[in-house]
């Protein structure tokens, strides 16, 4: 009896010493909510990003998930905006328990998630936004972003400008008028102007975001005869602006920069001529040059224009970006926690300062000053190639985005006021199509 | 501004407002004759546009000249199919109830018809234009237009306006349109089916707006949302003119085509404003519209 007694007082004990070990073993599944829009204009975005997160999430899974745990998915329509936005963002992270966020794709939202991810404690990688302010102002434990942010994105695109044409003198820009095109317009003309203080801009159209028609814009860029046109517009707005502009001409008489261009390049189609110049926000291209032999990379391409119809474009590979820097931190935290699993506040310390390789471009660096991605920039410039019945990039330059990103500490406008015409001459690798 | 650049902002203007009156003046029609406020009308025009780029891309292989009564087809199609089922069935039950049920059961509609285009067309941009490389470009002081825009479009809504105009005040059912709008009881004691009359205009309004859109696919991409940002504008447009007014409908049109066009080569900062700016205003000074009447209410 006494024998029984003590067995039964020691199988208790073993129990609650049990308890916090088993706590902390492998969970069921890794859940993770992504913010994304799936509906309205920037659903040509946020549609292919979630084809991508499915594709991969599914891959991840059958080569065993991480750290041997499988990861499930939710998603949360950024389409609905403000309030509903955030309420379904709260109950994804309270109501679902998921481990990790990817919000968002608008700088809007991210504005609006980002403190909001903090207070709840969760993390939280910023898989496409690109308002460098967010991450500027303020130091956060749980934000990450996965991807450069604005600066550098126009930073490239400006130095490659000025790298091919280096003499022009006059420059107009047409930008969506919302948060996006006036910020990237006050990054590019800061720094043009630093760097290439002689230049005159001739003309500031903001066009209505979503706006059906540019024809009164092209018309007074016709007449006003600028040698550069810059546009950092996207989408559908983009792809009709560019139409317009060949229609009548405008594209021939000066030379044009679409900044975020790379994801239009393929429904424009015989409609982009040859001599744009091009960016892609972040070093993605399906045909980047220093990947495209890479088996892996065109496995990946191919799987997914089998899937949606389209070759992948950039919000695609920021998604494969944000779930390379998510496996990046666990293997990272597992490894630092002697191959136990580790707690959430662990994975949150292992993500700081974590380089990754996404397998579609240059590795990413998770800056541990200010949680900033670390991405190199790849511009080209548009030109026609037999198989393709679109054009496709050449003489791509890849940009260190240790040269172009704004240094930690510092807002990016007083950087950019920092900088000398000498900075043009950096050396930047470029490569034929 | 010099004379030159005047006479681009008037082209510009003018192509401009042919297309917003083209839409604007079959959302005018259906609250001048039936008294509602039809939300649904954006999505009129994004459905025109959608199914006028599925037609003309599946005839512009056959002969790109197909494109136009593509355009024209599909404007039909749509108009007699979403517009006579929604009259048919969600507006006539709510006929003589509370207003602001027509508008609920119209928004409800629009947003219906806004997942349903996402589910039918997708959300990637749509483009179709072989309408308007078919014309040629027509160069005004060294800068290029395309005829399609500064020919073409007012043409077309000029000959609305006209042909309007005729059908209202000239032909037998016009008339019977016309009786309904002033006093529908009185129109049905001397034998006039008004249901039918209500069907029959809500069916050419919801025409118009499709037209707006088919018209338009030449020149813009296709993407979702678009049917939102018309209908505001339309409103802003109609509400301006004066709800039901026809003529007015054109001049306030043409009012905010001429004042956007001279704002963005002169001040483009506030191009976004010009509609929205001219609508207040003109309210503040008459209430009614700037053709509207002050109209009697019954109790």
């Amino acid at each position: 009896m006494q024998f029984l007694k003590t067995a039964l007082a020691a199988g208790v004990t073993t129990a609650m010493l049990a308890g916090p070990v088993l706590a902390q073993g492998k969970p069921a599944e890794i859940k993770i909510g992504i913010t994304t829009f799936l509906s309205g204009p920037a659903s040509v975005f946020g549609v292919p990003g979630k084809a991508a997160a499915e594709m991969i999430a599914e891959d991840i899974n059958k080569k065993g998930g991480i750290g041997g745990v499988p990861v499930k998915l939710s998603f949360v329509d950024e389409g609905a905006g403000g309030e509903a936005l955030v309420s379904n963002y709260r109950r994804m992270v309270q109501d679902e328990k998921v481990d990790a966020t990817f919000a968002s794709i608008s700088s809007g939202s991210c504005n609006q998630l980002v403190p909001v991810a903090e207070d709840l404690k969760v993390m939280n990688f910023m898989w496409d936004c690109g308002a460098a302010s967010i991450l500027e102002t303020k130091k956060y434990r749980y934000n990450f972003r996965t991807q450069a942010n604005g600066t550098p994105e126009m930073l490239a695109v400006l130095v490659y400008l000025l790298k091919m044409k280096p003499d022009f003198k006059t420059i107009a820009v047409v930008n969506q008028d919302y948060a996006w095109g006036r910020e990237s317009w006050e990054i590019f003309s800061t720094a043009l102007k630093a760097m290439k203080p002689d230049v005159q801009v001739v003309a500031e159209l903001f066009p209505k975001f979503g706006a059906p028609d540019y024809s009164t814009e092209v018309s007074r860029l016709l007449a006003l005869r600028p040698d550069v046109v810059l546009t950092t517009s996207w989408g559908g707005d983009l792809d009709t602006l560019v139409r317009q502009a060949g229609q009548r001409g405008l594209l021939q008489q000066s030379a044009f920069v679409l900044a975020i261009g790379e994801s239009s390049i393929q429904r424009l189609g015989k409609d982009l001529p040859e001599g744009l110049i091009v960016g892609a926000r972040g070093d993605h291209w399906f045909l980047h040059p220093e990947k495209k032999n890479d088996a892996a990379f065109k496995a990946f391409n191919e799987a997914f224009k089998a899937k949606t119809g389209s070759w992948p474009i950039y919000p695609v590979y920021h998604m494969a970006q944000a779930f390379s820097a998510l496996q990046a931190a666990y293997d990272k935290a597992i490894k630092a926690n002697g191959g136990n699993w580790p707690s959430h506040e662990q994975v949150v310390d292992a993500a700081a300062g974590t380089e990754f390789a996404t397998g579609f471009g240059r590795p990413v660096t998770l800056r541990v000053e200010d949680n900033q991605g670390l991405e190199a920039q790849l511009v080209g410039i548009t030109k026609a190639v037999p198989g393709y019945d679109f054009k496709v990039l050449d003489n791509m330059m890849v940009f260190d985005p240790r040269a172009i990103t704004t240094p930690p500490g510092m807002r990016s406008v007083e950087w950019l006021k920092t900088l000398k015409p000498e900075f043009v001459k950096m050396e930047v690798p470029t490569f034929r199509h | 501004m010099n004379s030159t650049l005047a006479i681009l902002a008037v082209l510009d203007g003018i192509s401009y407002a042919a297309l917003v009156f083209l839409v604007s003046v079959g959302l005018s029609l259906i609250f001048g004759v039936l008294r509602v406020v039809n939300v649904a009308h954006g999505s009129f025009y994004a459905f025109g546009a959608y199914l006028a780029a599925t037609f003309s891309l599946a005839v512009a292989p056959l002969s790109p000249w197909l494109t136009y009564p593509a355009l024209v087809a599909a404007s039909i199609v749509i108009g007699v199919v979403c517009g006579g089922l929604i009259e048919r069935f969600l507006l006539r039950p709510l006929y003589g109830r509370d207003d602001v049920l027509q508008l609920l059961i119209t928004f409800a509609a629009f947003m219906i018809m806004d997942n349903l285009q996402r589910l039918i067309w997708g959300v990637q941009p749509i483009f179709a234009n072989e309408p308007l490389k078919l014309l040629p470009n027509i160069s005004v002081f060294g800068v290029n237009y395309t005829s399609y825009q500064v020919l073409l479009l007012p043409c077309v809504a000029l000959l609305t306006l006209i042909g309007l105009r005729y059908f209202l005040r000239r032909t037998l059912a016009g008339a019977v349109i016309m009786a309904v709008t002033e006093d529908r009881e009185a129109a049905t004691a001397i034998g006039i089916d008004a249901k039918r009359v209500y069907f029959v205009t809500f069916i050419i309004g919801a025409s118009f707006a499709a037209l707006g859109g088919a018209l338009a696919l030449p020149t813009t991409s296709l993407v979702p949302g678009m049917g939102a940002d018309m209908i505001v504008l339309s409103f802003a447009v109609a509400a301006t003119a004066g709800l039901g007014q026809i003529e007015g409908t054109a001049v306030t049109a043409l009012m905010i085509g001429l004042a956007r066009a001279f704002i963005i080569y002169t001040q483009p900062e506030f191009e976004v404003l010009v509609p929205y700016l001219l609508m207040v205003l003109v309210l503040l000074v008459r209430p009614f519209g700037l053709f509207g009447a002050t109209q009697l209410r019954k109790i």
